[in-house]
């Protein structure tokens, strides 16, 4: 063996990759492959044939672009917001909580023991009409008498915050933290004022970590259907949802199997613009 | 037999399934591959059982125990069924390859289209009647469903009703769809339920329609029905037996609600009330089926077992929905007559009168499905 490895010392890369290939390969290059084919296929189930039927992505999207849009606004909003929450947090604790980081750092992530599901559930409780928090809006009248958080656009918007924040804030988290505080004294005996330091040094020495999280965030919250279906009305109703119910109540395949690929290509294209924005090489950090 | 999977057999499948993955076309020719535990006519040691959840009885001895200590056939019950939709999905991939589930019985709603298309696929098998001489207590009403005639597939599990529920807190009685989709003080506190069939009938009986036999006007006028509530805000959410907790804590004042969930609920709630609409109710049954490569043999005998009057009062009591078995009724009379005077459960003529069956044509209606889709927002 070891002579083998010797002798084929240019194979050793290759090898080291195969596992992550195969893995790739397995569960996603063929699913996708699958999925594909299946969005190109007509007819009625469970006698779909493959028919090269393209207008499924044409109809799809005529019929669909009210709940894309929408899914993709209320990924944005959480993501902005995940982000303004998440970076003061995650300065403080890389600077300021000292040897209590672990412990801040598993209170982000301690929601994560629980099932996404629980997490999302419980919501209903907090955000119930004869609960604590509608009470206390009514009594300072920020609602009125009839008002609800739940079944409206914002509990749907802060649950899917809610829920993906860990992934936003983690990632700012180990950017910051590997930022050296001597660069930061160093702004300082420069005569730079806190905010000049904090805007030209802390600032662009984090962004891969605010790419990493905003991606992380992004990505998963744009094909989210949990949190429009238990805390949001019809209104409410995401890309995600149409996919749902086009695979398990319509049985139309094709059409849900389109949606999926507009609903990647969308991704896809946003991710693209980002990076062209933000520059190549803050997304590989 | 053991339908437990070798090692052996287990890795060769493994081998394949990567194998099919790849080659969606490939599926058909192996199809034959899972066919080593479809034991049709021999009687095994061990039956498996989905069902939905919290659908059998629980205090010992449970009639699942007392079937084994009967048959000596061990039950394997699983509570895996939430959503007909969602459990199809999971079980048509095996069955449209001509392979089994794993499962000797599981259990589908008649009013969504899945029973039917099960039958007509030739997705579940024939029950063997000979081993199954209690079906003679199956209710008259039951004899013959549409998607299946002469019961040779199915025997109902249990049936219920749907009807409105409200929470006496917040409002007076609602007994009309009417007035739980237009009265405004139930503005934004009314649900309906997720299935086509039961908020779509409900409305069809207050629009003067007959749900069992539906067209595309009547169908349109009750969407659009639904609709306009929808638009006004007077509908907050579909759902499916979510609206339970909602509606006892006073988030929601009224809703569409299923007669069995209501009879558990007003036990904890005397604040809850339930009532078939002044214009007709919805009824459904859940039926027993035998999927492509289970026992024939063990799923019929289970049947029969719960066609026992007893067993089925048993059942019955403790799950609060509707016994498709004659002579519950009088056997639980003797250990629980309280339950046995219930009409949730035990509904009189004057009730059944009053509860029609979704159209199952309708139910298979790609059109009318997308439209309803619609009006869900997806």
């Amino acid at each position: 063996m070891g002579s083998f490895f010797h002798r084929h010392r240019g194979l050793t890369p290759y090898l080291l990759l195969a596992p992550g290939l195969l893995w790739l390969a397995i569960f996603f290059l063929i699913p996708l492959t699958f999925l594909g084919y299946q969005s190109l296929q007509s007819g009625v189930f469970p006698n779909f044939e493959f028919t090269w039927e393209f207008s499924n992505f044409t109809d799809a999207f005529s019929e669909y672009r009210t709940q894309l849009g929408r899914s993709f606004l209320y990924a944005g909003i959480a993501t902005v917001v995940s982000l303004l929450l998440a970076y003061p947090l995650a300065y403080w604790i890389a600077f300021r909580a000292g040897p209590w980081r672990n412990v801040f750092l598993l209170f982000i992530v301690a929601p994560f023991f629980v099932t996404y599901l629980i997490r999302t559930l419980a919501w209903l409780n907090i955000l119930a009409d004869e609960g604590p928090v509608v009470g206390f809006l009514r009594g300072v009248h920020v609602l009125d008498e009839d008002g609800r958080l739940l079944a409206t656009t914002f509990a749907v918007v802060s649950g899917i915050t809610y829920n993906f924040f860990p992934f936003m804030a983690l990632p700012l988290y180990v950017s910051l933290e590997q930022i050296d505080p001597r660069l930061l004294e160093a702004a300082k005996d420069l005569y730079a004022s806190s905010t000049q330091a904090f805007l030209r040094v802390t600032l662009p020495l984090s962004a891969p970590g605010i790419v990493a999280g905003t991606l992380l965030t992004f990505i998963p919250a744009a094909g989210d259907f949990i949190n429009a279906a238990l805390l949001g009305t019809p209104k409410q109703s995401m890309i995600g949802n149409v996919i749902q119910a086009k695979f398990l109540e319509s049985l139309d395949y094709p059409t849900a199997a389109s949606l999926s690929f507009l609903l990647m290509g969308t991704i896809l294209v946003a991710l693209l613009v980002y990076a062209r924005v933000v520059g190549t090489e803050k997304l590989t950090g | 037999m053991n339908p437990r999977w070798t090692r052996q057999e287990l890795i060769r499948r493994g081998a394949a399934g990567t194998a099919l993955l790849a080659f969606p076309s490939l599926l058909a020719a192996c199809g034959g591959g899972g066919g080593g535990d479809a034991g049709g006519g021999e009687l095994k040691d061990v039956l498996n059982f989905s069902n939905w959840e919290l659908y059998i009885d629980i205090d010992k001895p449970t009639t699942l125990e007392k079937f084994t200590l009967e048959t000596g056939i061990k039950v394997n019950y699983f509570e895996d069924i939430n959503d007909n939709g969602e459990y199809f999905a999971k079980v048509q991939g095996p069955l449209s390859q001509g392979q089994g589930v794993g499962r000797d019985i599981f259990v589908f709603t008649d009013n969504s289209r899945f029973p039917g298309l099960l039958v007509n696929e030739g997705w579940v098998q024939k029950l063997d009647k000979d081993l199954i001489p209690n079906m003679s207590n199956l209710v008259d009403a039951q004899a013959s469903p549409p998607f299946d005639p002469n019961r040779e597939y199915s025997l109902p599990w249990q049936s219920g009703m749907t009807g409105i529920a409200w929470n006496e807190d917040l409002t007076g009685p609602v007994t009309t769809v009417q007035q739980l989709l237009e009265d405004t003080n139930l503005k934004g506190k009314v649900t309906m339920l997720k299935e086509m069939a039961d908020s779509v009938g409900l409305v069809m009986l207050q629009n003067g329609d007959d749900p069992s036999s539906v067209t595309d006007e009547s169908f349109n006028r009750a969407i659009d029905t639904v609709q306009a509530a929808v638009d006004s805000g007077q509908i907050r959410k579909f759902t499916g037996n979510d609206y339970s907790q909602p509606l006892a804590n006073g988030d929601l004042a009224a809703a569409v609600a299923w007669s069995g969930d209501v009879v558990q609920l007003l036990a904890d709630n005397p604040k809850l009330k339930w009532a078939i609409p002044e214009a007709g109710g919805m009824i459904w049954t859940d039926n027993m089926l035998i999927p492509t490569g289970g026992s024939v043999a063990t799923a019929s005998t289970y049947m029969n077992f719960v066609y026992d009057p007893a067993i089925a009062a048993q059942i019955a009591a403790y799950v609060n929905y509707v016994t498709p078995v004659k002579g519950a009724k009088e056997e639980l009379e003797k250990t629980d007559p309280e339950t046995a005077r219930n009409t949730l459960i035990f509904p009189d003529d004057q009730t059944l009168s009053q509860v029609n069956q979704f159209d199952s044509e309708a139910l298979d209606n790609d059109e009318y499905i997308t439209l309803w889709q619609g009006v869900l927002g997806q």
